[in-house]
């Protein structure tokens, strides 16, 4: 199968006082953090606390307004081009195209990161295998419920075997069963050495994380493994963690 | 009488059946529920019961009105949000609560107050004046609930509200839902939250156009006759692959920081603390549980999709 | 580079034929348009209400008249009137010009004289008037050829009959109605391409992917193309058929005209596509940009060399100026490559400028 890849190698992602304005207003805030290769990275927080923008910096879809961040050891501001080549990113809103088959996206997006036919063959019978996708390859994309869209979203991500992950809210509106399997294959690839950033609103699902930083407001206020994070806060889950970050900081303003 | 009244109801696309003999009803000041995995039919039914599709077969009665035929009747009615609703991305937001609040002729010193609650619920009131459009995924979907929410319809039909809301918000919207429910208002919604499920009145859960069951969230509960155990590790998704490579127990699923074994044999706890020794993995606390919803979901699907 | 460009034209040709409703308006508008346009335009030049009046009422002015009405150029609607009901006619526009045949037609035209045919014309609309009074010279003409066949010809006529001997206004409007009507097409086709990405989200997915935009814009250029020319080879046979203009010179040359030509409407299109917002603006201005210069600067209705100097040189920016050229040139005067380098080279510049900016102004990122 996959040859394994250099498990805990450098940071595969360095994070350096990054902030984001739009206008004046401060989306992300000075943030600054590192994730290694093989981690499973959670980004979580309240509705507009940052976590899409920082994703789309590191993604190099918005350009940071000023900091440090490099990427698979690039700099976003200077090397994006290098960095989508390593990336694989799955974007909060459905962004594929409705009026063509799953089987039909998940080809373009094979041609596009240069596969051979070959290949885009093997990789869509693996993914549609795992997602269990096949009952409706042929089917329009839009004619799919939403948990489809989004495993055949997370399927374009992974075709070309990126080394770092970008999931921006890949289990939104999926059914329990289907987000465990997301969950597995997600384990699966961090197992194979790749560094996973995934954002969710699934609280069980950020206990799945290696670790886990909550922003609000723009700012990371915790960044730690889930077990350390349900001590410091006393709590029995990272339910209760997060609703006590979230309730405790923003109350009224 | 109740509000609405599902009977037979069948419709497929092309060769998939979607609905497949689907009866229900919604009582009065009630919120009921429709769970069921992605494709099992939960948004035609949706769809369906506000006219916005005619079914193949069978037919619903909206407060005893038959929809065929009297789609505007339905549509004045009934208070929906779609699934994926737009918002007037070029309004800000308080202008988009005000279009909704003048287009349902709701009075302006109650739309006041209604803003002013539901900013409470959503934390858009600091971005008042933001264009919808630069807002985030999950601040749009809580504005198009707010905006669904300026007026008080009684009977409220709402396709995954709370896709991709927060924690803290989803709580808080689901306050709102018991308050209006308590007011009087009939719901119902359909969600991908087991926790949310836990919240309704009565539940359906859906499987290929059908249900599979029908009851409060307490009775469905009870179906499961095992006992269960949460079994919590560091590294859960290890735990839950020796433990169902082993086929050691009817049932393993993976819950956030541990896993929920099925002891169908009623070994006890003992036994099972053994049987995972051999296995030699590594778990920091077992206990026994009471099981909840989402067991439920996961026990009828690994039953029904063989 | 090769996989990844096929792969974008096999998507795009996807998102073409599963949208059969644009498709259908893709494929018969630009025939639509020719032909309400041509009608539109053309319809004044035909069955021209005419009043007679005939003074000479002989066996002559009786075959002149006839010979008239034989055309499809004359609709006579009031004959045999008197002179001084003339200012009525027109005032009612019961007519829009009038014929006098002297009195002595007949015998003028037996003792050789020169004949004096009093022609009026309601020059309200001086465009028409003027056509008018041509096409009622070569009449005239062809008359006098025939029946009196050493008289001095006092006729001279606008170099533009030239090669449009029935004088059919059809031969100098269907050309140019194509080159208005495919510029628009193209510059429709693709304005939407890019912006409709943007506005469903589609484009976050592309912009993360190692496409770069040279890549876009051509892999969105070439499908659109192919479509481009099947609408130019229908609107052709529409033009050649249904009005009768003749292709006289090198068909393969038109063909290629027209293929950079609509891939200079196509790169249009792309350009206001990266810059605009939405998709709404996108084909407003891909509306407005192309219908107004190609039909007020190009030559399309007025000729080029009689404007001021300033549309002189402005109408040198806008490809249906040099389309037109090219068109009129191989259909009506049956020219090749020899004459029409020169045009083909301004095309040509044109388009490789309005693609290389469009691949400038494209955004690499959401920003903007
Ligand atoms: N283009 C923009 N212009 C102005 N403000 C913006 C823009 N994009 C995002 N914002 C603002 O930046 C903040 C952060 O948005 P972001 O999308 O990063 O949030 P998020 O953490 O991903 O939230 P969610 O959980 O709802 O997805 C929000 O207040 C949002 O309104
Ligand atoms: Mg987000």
């Amino acid at each position: 199968m996959e040859t394994v890849k250099i498990k805990n190698n450098s940071h595969s992602v360095i994070v350096e006082a990054l902030t984001k304005k739009f206008g004046g207003f401060t989306a992300v805030n000075n943030i600054s953090f590192r994730v290694s290769g093989g981690e499973i990275f959670g980004f979580l927080g309240a509705n507009g606390a940052g976590k899409t923008t920082a994703i789309r910096m590191l993604c190099g879809l918005l350009m940071p307004t000023s900091g440090q961040a490099t990427v698979a050891g690039f700099d976003v501001y200077t090397e994006y081009e290098k960095i989508k080549m390593n990336i694989g990113y799955m974007s909060q809103k459905f962004s594929l195209y409705e009026d063509l088959t799953v089987r039909e996206n998940i080809e373009f997006y094979g041609g596009v990161y240069g596969l051979s036919r070959k290949e885009i063959r093997e990789k869509t019978d693996y993914l549609m295998d795992y997602l269990k996708l096949w009952d409706h390859a042929d089917d329009l994309t839009k004619s799919l419920p939403l948990g489809w869209k989004q495993r055949m979203a997370l399927s374009t991500a992974l075709l070309h075997d990126p080394d770092i992950i970008f999931l921006d809210e890949p289990t939104s509106g999926v059914d329990p069963v289907s987000r465990r399997n997301f969950w597995l294959l997600i384990y699966e690839l961090a197992e194979q050495g790749k560094t996973i950033f995934v954002t969710t609103h699934f609280m069980d699902e950020a206990e799945y994380c290696h670790r886990l930083s909550i922003m609000r407001d723009g700012l990371i206020v915790e960044l730690d493994k889930p077990g350390v994070l349900k001590k410091k806060y006393n709590a029995e889950n990272m339910q209760d963690v997060f609703m006590k970050i979230v309730r405790g900081g923003k109350g009224q303003d | 009488m109740n509000p609405i009244i599902i009977e037979n109801l069948y419709k497929t696309y092309g060769k998939v059946t979607a609905v497949n003999g689907v009866n229900l009803e919604v009582r009065p000041s009630e919120i009921f529920g429709l769970i069921g995995p992605d494709g099992a039919g939960k948004t035609t039914i949706i769809r369906i019961i506000v006219s916005l599709l005619n079914p193949d077969r069978g037919q619903v009665l909206f407060k005893g009105t038959p929809i065929a035929g009297n789609m505007s009747f339905v549509r004045t009615q009934v208070g929906y949000m779609p699934q994926r609703f737009s918002l007037y991305q070029d309004l800000t937001v308080e202008e988009n609560l005000d279009f909704f609040g003048d287009l349902f002729n709701v009075p302006k010193n109650i739309q006041v107050n209604r803003k002013n609650n539901l900013y409470e619920f959503s934390r858009l009131g600091p971005f008042k004046s933001r264009r919808a459009g630069a807002l985030s995924g999950g601040m749009k979907q809580k504005l198009a609930l707010s905006c669904m929410l300026m007026h008080e319809p009684d009977v409220i039909v709402l396709d995954e509200p709370t896709f991709g809301v927060d924690p803290v918000s989803r709580s808080e919207f689901w306050e709102i839902l018991k308050s209006l429910a308590k007011k009087g208002a009939s719901i119902l919604v359909t969600t991908a939250y087991m926790d949310e499920a836990a919240l309704c009145d009565r539940v359906a859960f859906i499987f290929n156009g059908r249900i599979l069951g029908m009851d409060s969230p307490d009775k469905l509960v009870s179906q499961i006759r095992d006992s269960i155990y949460l079994v919590n590790s560091d590294a859960p998704h290890l735990l839950f692959d020796r433990v169902s490579k082993s086929g050691k127990f009817k049932g393993c699923e993976l819950f956030g920081d541990g896993v929920h074994l099925t002891d169908s044999d009623e070994a006890g706890i003992e036994t099972i603390k053994d049987i995972l020794n051999t296995m030699a993995v590594s778990y920091h606390k077992i206990k026994k549980i009471d099981p909840g919803l989402e067991d439920v979901f996961l026990k009828l699907m690994n039953e029904n999709s063989l | 580079m090769n996989l990844i460009l096929l792969s974008i034209i096999k998507k795009e040709f996807h998102h073409i034929l599963r949208d059969p409703q644009t498709l259908t308006i893709i494929i018969f508008m630009p025939v639509m348009m020719l032909f309400l346009f041509g009608y539109a335009i053309t319809l004044e030049m035909k069955q021209i209400e005419t009043a007679i009046i005939d003074e000479a009422k002989s066996n002559e002015s009786r075959a002149f008249i006839e010979q008239l009405m034989a055309t499809d150029f004359f609709r006579i609607t009031s004959a045999d009137v008197k002179s001084n009901q003339i200012e009525t006619i027109f005032k009612e526009r019961k007519a829009r010009c009038a014929l006098i045949i002297p009195y002595d037609f007949s015998s003028a035209l037996q003792r050789n004289k020169k004949v004096k045919i009093q022609l009026l014309v309601d020059a309200s609309d001086p465009n028409a008037a003027n056509f008018i009074n041509n096409y009622v010279n070569q009449l005239n003409l062809k008359f006098n050829l025939k029946n009196n066949a050493d008289v001095f010809i006092p006729f001279s006529f606008e170099p533009v009959m030239l090669y449009n001997p029935d004088l059919k206004s059809y031969y100098f409007f269907v050309p140019g109605l194509i080159a208005v009507i495919l510029l628009l097409i193209s510059a429709l086709l693709t304005s939407i391409a890019i912006v409709r990405e943007k506005e469903r989200g589609t484009m976050e997915q592309i912009l993360v992917s190692p496409v770069s935009p040279i890549q876009i814009i051509i892999g969105k250029t070439l499908p659109y193309t192919a479509l481009g020319f099947l609408d130019s080879i229908i609107i052709l046979l529409f033009g050649c058929l249904w009005f009768g203009v003749p292709l006289n010179g090198p068909v393969l040359l038109l063909g290629f005209s027209l293929i950079l030509y609509i891939i200079t409407g196509l790169s249009f299109g792309l350009l206001v596509s990266t810059i605009s917002k939405t998709q709404q603006v996108a084909m407003l201005a891909a509306l407005l940009a192309t219908i107004l210069p190609t039909i007020m600067l190009s030559g399309f209705i007025f000729p080029v060399a009689s404007m001021p100097l300033i549309f002189q040189y402005l109408s040198l920016i806008v490809p249906a100026t040099h389309f037109l050229e090219i068109i009129r040139g191989i259909m009506l005067k049956g020219i090749g490559l020899k004459e029409l380098y020169i045009q083909l080279g301004y095309l040509f510049i044109l388009t490789a400028f309005l693609i290389a900016l469009s691949i400038k102004k494209f955004s690499r990122n959401l920003e903007g």
